[in-house]
């Protein structure tokens, strides 16, 4: 009974997102109050429903209901318990529907939230968002429906592939969808500005926290996903440019800018045409990233022909809503009227250059992931860009984006003198000085070296900010701990995001000096790498619930003192005829160890066999940086002046000639 | 300050930016992209050893041999596309999805010998995936539309083209 539930439940759910984008813009344009506060209703409506529809889904799920096609496909009876719930939005139908969910989330977010918006503007806000949920709502229900039934029902599900059964994994996509979709807020911000030809500082304002909330879970869901091919596909990788972790890294730089010039909108007025762009853009690389490279319509031109009705419908939905907001976007931008002047040197001129290179960066790595596909639809030769490409093209714009994060914050607005600020930094350049005696001498590679140089000036001139802020040694440190108290979350947020990028850039920088060795060795033979002694102690046979794994113990000692001992191990699962790598790390917070068992090989009497050993140092920096960047953005939300003071818009001014 | 020498200033950043951008990318791109090659390509023109390629096919049956190279597990096995076939050397664990009778995609260079020296191995998803390149060049050369139902039997498939392959490598 609950599929049917859950399918009326989420075509209610869009004929509300329907109602949600019509009345609100209609009311919106004839100034009546009465359509445009029946938005938050509609808003909430909608969500209850969705969140009916996917409760009816997990039902389904856990309560193994076979004759639900989608159940079948990717359940089985003996699937534990919290993969039978996460399961549900592993694959196609069931990740739409979350989607859709986590877009009506956002939506009564704004409802509940936006009480201090303008009328008007919160009902175009609310429409806009509608209107694309009710897009995907729509979609969902004509071509991915997850409440397919089968008849007959058969006794037992296809089961899940075992690699994805995995708490890593079955966190990952909500996390990462709440990134991809909190940049709708933005977008709906942006459209309803250019609907109403204004964008003024309380715009800004309004804007900032949407797109720090939706960059922090994208920061977020980056690392996890980096962290889970780190760890379970035991190839010691963490990052493979390959187009879906590209299709996430693209908005992430555009909304990362877009956090950014929204800050210069907020308290200059300035950028505002550039900041509605940007906008759009960030919202469009995010639904172009989850659904063409997802749905494999970029990788592959035949993921057409498998089902021609889903790939015409995305792209058709794709288009109107890029296409439309670019439309609009060009018709209306030009009434925006120009912002406040500011010199080269000021912080919105460092933050001008943080835009332009965060926006080259994104550029580049644009080209390089649409390059292979198009080239392969227009000429039929089939290359790839890999990781070479993607070091050599982005990491030197990333080295000047570090030099200038590092005094940009100290900068005042307007007009600047780079001396008084430099004479502040020069403890932070000592500090910088120094890393780079230590990159030259421990790392090889011009890269590198410069990555971690970089990451170094950073941080030590995010320490330095704070410390200025507060006084710290100038005045007795009583006083500087108040004046710390007093100092706004957002300073701290900020400083903490910027050290975080240092963090995960030495990392990156450090891991680019990892260290590997793959051997073929029998029981009780001792390996060295990178200092330590490596003994393959034991291997012996384990059953499991599904599978039989092969585990080795391995004992690493470190100039004679045992370090760890580690258990990895290969999981052959009989059912699916497919074997598992269970990776064995261990870390001491700067370098992880790493082991991978391969194959067995040999007769019984002298068996072999492959081990492969890795030393990666400063690994879990990569993905420590990202926690303290989405961390230093959760510290800048919970700031005062984000919630309260609302901001009030000053009244429509009559004709003011831009000039 | 003025609008004008404000927007100019501004225009200069943009073009110095996304020149640099333009620039790196091109220079990186003569460099570093990897061509997708199948066995009869190379076997029709061999890619000169400096430069990297992608080398994808079947995994001929009975094809994989092992050796060990003092501690080092070194892997032979032989690719086709149902017209040619080379021998690939790969130092390391193959992958877990690696199966003879089944696609695979090797990244990697050519050896003075005519073999092909696998840096990296590629066997990626379900056994019914086919790396999309494979699939169009098996298209291709006739061996399977996808119009007439999914792929055939990897294994029938494989044993009627190793001895094609075979037969076929001997003639060039």
């Amino acid at each position: 009974m609950s599929p049917e539930l859950g399918h009326f439940a989420l075509a209610l759910a869009c004929a509300f997102a329907f109602a949600q984008t019509i009345l609100p813009l209609i009311g919106a344009q004839r100034r009546d109050r009465r359509l445009m506060t029946m938005a938050p209703g509609l808003a909430l409506g909608q969500v209850i429903a969705l969140g009916a529809s996917f409760l009816c889904l997990i039902d389904a799920a856990i309560s193994d209901d076979f004759s639900v096609a989608n159940i079948l496909e990717n359940s089985a009876v003996t699937k534990p318990l919290l993969y039978k719930i996460t399961g549900v939005w592993g694959n196609h139908e069931g990740s739409i529907l979350l989607w859709a969910l986590i877009l009506g989330l956002c939506g009564a977010a704004v409802a509940a939230f936006g009480r201090n918006l303008p009328a008007a503007l919160r009902a175009r806000v609310l429409a806009v968002l509608g209107g694309v949920a009710a897009g995907f709502e729509l979609f969902c229900l004509t071509t991915s429906d997850p409440f397919d039934r089968v008849w007959p029902a058969p006794l037992d599900g296809q089961g899940m592939n075992p690699l994805l059964q995995d708490p890593g994994l079955a966190f990952h996509p909500p996390i990462l969808y709440t990134g991809y979709v909190g940049f709708a807020v933005p977008f709906a911000f942006a459209i309803a500005a250019l609907i109403e030809g204004r964008v003024d500082a309380a715009w800004g304002r309004w804007v900032r926290p949407w797109a720090v909330a939706a960059w922090a879970f994208l920061t977020c869901g980056i690392a996890l996903g980096s962290w889970w091919s780190y760890y379970v596909l035991g190839w010691g990788g963490y990052w493979f440019w390959d187009p879906v972790e590209n299709a996430s890294l693209i908005p992430w730089l555009s909304g990362t800018a877009l956090m950014h010039s929204a800050i210069v909108v907020e308290k200059r007025e300035a950028l505002k045409i550039w900041t509605v762009l940007l906008a759009i853009a960030t919202f469009s690389f995010s639904l172009s990233g989850t659904f063409l490279v997802r749905s494999g319509i970029l990788n592959s031109v035949h993921a057409f022909a498998n089902d021609p009705a889903r790939g015409i419908f995305i792209l058709g939905l794709l288009g109107l809503v890029i296409g439309g907001s670019l439309a609009l976007f060009a018709w209306r931008a030009p009434s925006l009227t120009a912002g406040g002047l500011f010199s080269p040197v000021s912080r919105e001129g460092l933050l001008v250059l943080n835009n332009i290179l965060l926006c080259s960066i994104c550029a580049v790595v644009l080209t390089g992931t649409m390059y292979p596909p198009f080239m392969s639809l227009l000429f039929g030769k089939t290359i790839s860009v890999g990781k070479p490409f993607f070091d050599a093209a982005t990491i030197p714009l990333a080295i000047p984006l570090f030099a200038f994060m590092g005094f940009g914050p100290m900068l005042p607005w307007k007009r600047a003198q780079m001396w008084p600020v430099l004479r502040r930094l020069w403890i932070a350049a000592l500090a910088t000085l120094l890393a780079f005696a230590v990159a030259t001498w421990s790392l090889s590679g011009v890269l590198p070296i410069l990555c971690a140089t970089g990451a170094v000036w950073v941080i030590a001139t995010s320490a330095t900010d704070i410390a200025n802020r507060v006084a710290l040694f100038r005045i007795p440190l009583g006083q500087s701990f108040n004046r710390a108290r007093f100092l706004p979350r957002a300073a701290f947020g900020a400083a903490l995001a910027h050290a975080g990028v240092g963090v995960s850039a030495l990392g990156l920088a450090a891991m680019s000096q990892a260290q590997h060795k793959i051997v073929e060795v029998p029981v009780g033979q001792t390996e060295s790498l990178a200092g330590y002694d490596w003994t393959l102690a034991n291997v012996k046979t384990e059953p499991g619930p599904n599978y039989t794994a092969l585990v080795g113990t391995i004992e690493v000692r470190h100039n004679g003192h045992l370090v760890t001992v580690m258990h990895p191990s290969k999981r052959s699962f009989n059912a699916q005829n497919q074997t598992t790598t269970e990776v064995s790390i261990h870390t001491n917070g700067f370098s992880d160890l790493y082991g991978v068992i391969g194959d067995k090989h040999g007769d019984d009497a002298h068996p072999t066999y492959v081990l492969r050993l890795h030393y990666n140092p400063l690994a879990p920096w990569m993905w420590l940086g990202a926690l303290i960047m989405a961390f230093g953005g959760a510290l800048s939300l919970s700031d005062r002046r984000m919630r309260v003071g609302a901001p009030r818009r000053a009244p429509v001014p009559n004709t003011v000639a831009a000039e | 300050m003025k609008r004008k020498t404000r927007r100019l200033w501004l225009v200069i950043a943009c073009v110095a930016g996304l020149g640099a951008a333009a620039g790196l990318t091109l220079s990186a791109f003569s460099s570093n992209i990897v061509f997708f090659m199948t066995p009869s390509q190379v076997a029709a023109k061999v890619p000169p050893a400096d430069r990297t390629i992608r080398l994808g096919g079947m995994v001929v049956a009975g094809s994989v041999h092992r050796e060990r190279h003092g501690e080092t597990p070194v892997n032979s096995f032989e690719v086709t596309d149902g017209q040619a076939a080379v021998t690939v050397q790969f130092e390391g664990i193959l992958p877990d999805l690696f199966r003879e009778g089944q696609s695979v995609v090797a990244v990697g260079s050519m050896t003075p010998g005519g073999g092909f020296a696998a840096s990296e191995v590629l066997a990626k998803h379900d056994e019914t995936y086919m790396p999309k390149e494979v699939a169009e060049e098996l298209q291709k050369s006739g061996k399977w539309d996808p119009k007439f139902g999914p792929p055939p039997n990897a294994a029938s498939w494989n044993a009627m083209t190793a001895k094609d392959a075979k037969t076929s490598s001997r003639g060039s």
